[in-house]
């Protein structure tokens, strides 16, 4: 089965149906015209780069080249984990916990995936390894994130609580079991929530993509389970690593809370 | 037991607290009273040395450290629904009558609690760790005079069947009178201690 390739003025189309309702918005004063028009504009933009990008690295395949594309999207995943956090901690450490969590969780389990579980020749061939670490990263960082954010904002509003135990002798890891649990559920909901519905609710994404790209339904659905599974696994132990590591640094070797290594939202 | 502990605004404040006697710290709100205690359980970094017998703060891990010396905070804190899940379940059965609680108080929801019941039961919760130390903050705030008196009587006893050394902070001139066998008052950046107190 071929592809059908599409043409780029039947995006075009497309894009006009974009056009329609952002003038409907306009129109109807729903003020989302703007954000509307930068964001579609945006993907446009992003998407036909990292296109180009894609084609030369399948026709290069060396290895420091793709070793280079998934330092820059480790690089951007961990700012924007920074971004995405109310109250974080001051200086590099936010950013050093959240990319480092993400780096050894999802370089790990795409490593492993890669080598393991799919067998590619070489294991680094871009085809596989590229889209793998770009979903893994994309999950791990929204399940960093998210952890994250709760762990700072819930150890801020209860830090008596934190402290009166501390003063009952309790020792950092067990002042912050109640909030740990709390930082881990919030991580781990997106991808626990999207396995539970998989294929029932929603087609995923990928599994979709490689149907219509020609696959057998029965090989895509593989590859998706496979993927849903690395990602709840990456997910999973980057929230593990960022909650930890986060939560060590809000106490000092005194084992004191130091909100003071918090910065303002 | 102090020595030369510095903190926010208080320097070189030196003081020897012997085992089952009470010294009383008063000062106009704002003069650090909380943060001294504070320093002495180690939750805020401080200059000088703290001692308890030969061990030095630092010379044990921060968690059993205050073990042995548990501060009571002037507004006490509960994370569990039920008040019994705050305490060993050994202390659960022998809360004291003295505090006035009727049985069954454990089985009680926290948010049923008035702040005069949670700050008696933050003294439970202390007591019950057995530590060598207490620090309390303001311990009678929310109490009226009645129980005030009640609860003194039965911490004085406790303190001294347990020779415990408590560092106390009160406000009232009264109490101090009664539970203090030394008082010292801030002024300024130091520790002035009062004539008179016996």
């Amino acid at each position: 089965m071929e592809v059908i390739d599409l043409a780029w003025w039947k995006l075009g189309l497309a894009a006009l149906l974009i056009l329609a309702l952002a003038g409907t918005g306009y129109l109807a004063r729903l003020g989302i015209t703007r954000s509307l028009l930068i964001a579609a504009l945006r993907t446009v933009i992003q998407l036909a780069l990292i296109g180009l990008v894609l084609e030369a690295l399948f026709a290069s395949s060396a290895f420091y080249w793709i070793a280079l594309l998934a330092l820059v999207m480790l690089l951007v995943a961990g700012r924007e984990v920074v971004a995405r956090q109310g109250r974080r901690l001051r200086g590099w450490w936010a950013f050093s916990i959240g990319t480092g969590a993400m780096f050894v969780s999802s370089f790990t389990v795409t490593i492993l995936a890669l080598t393991v579980v799919i067998g590619p020749e070489p294991w680094y061939a871009p085809q596989y390894a590229i889209p793998l670490l770009g979903m893994m990263l994309g999950n791990t960082m929204t399940g960093v994130s998210l952890s994250l954010d709760r762990l700072n904002d819930s150890v801020w509003r209860q830090r008596a609580v934190i402290e009166n135990r501390l003063m009952l002798g309790q020792t950092w890891q067990q002042a912050l079991e109640d909030i740990r649990r709390d930082a881990m559920r919030s991580g781990m909901m997106p991808s626990i929530n999207a396995m539970a519905a998989a294929g029932i609710v929603s087609l995923p994404g990928m599994m979709t993509g490689q149907i219509l790209a020609g696959s057998p339904p029965a090989v895509a659905v593989k590859y998706q389970i496979l993927v849903m599974l690395i990602i709840t696994v990456g997910t999973g132990f980057g929230a593990v690593m960022a909650v930890y590591w986060g939560g060590r640094r809000l106490f000092d070797e005194r084992e004191r809370l130091r909100l003071d290594r918090l910065v303002k939202p | 037991m102090l020595e030369n502990l510095s903190v926010g605004t208080l320097s070189n404040v030196s003081l020897r607290i012997p085992g089952g006697q009470v010294v009383c710290l008063s000062g106009p709100s704002g003069s650090g009273k909380s943060r001294l205690l504070r320093a002495v359980a180690d939750l805020e970094p401080h200059g000088g040395r703290v001692a308890l017998g030969d061990t030095a703060q630092l010379d044990v891990p921060a968690h059993q450290w205050r073990r042995r010396v548990v501060m009571v905070p002037a507004d006490s804190q509960w994370w569990f629904d039920e008040v019994g899940g705050h305490f060993p379940a050994d202390a659960r059965a022998g809360l004291p009558s003295a505090l006035g609680f009727p049985p069954g108080v454990m089985e009680w929801s926290v948010s049923r609690l008035s702040s005069g019941e949670r700050q008696r039961l933050a003294l439970w919760r202390a007591l019950v760790l057995e530590p060598e130390v207490l620090l309390l903050d303001e311990p009678t705030a929310n109490l009226d005079n009645d129980s005030t008196e009640a609860i003194e009587t039965w911490l004085l006893d406790e303190i001294r069947r347990r020779q415990i050394a408590v560092l106390w902070v009160a406000h009232d001139p009264a109490q101090i009178h009664r539970v203090a066998d030394a008082h010292y008052r801030i002024h300024g950046t130091s520790l002035e201690r009062v004539n008179g107190s016996d």
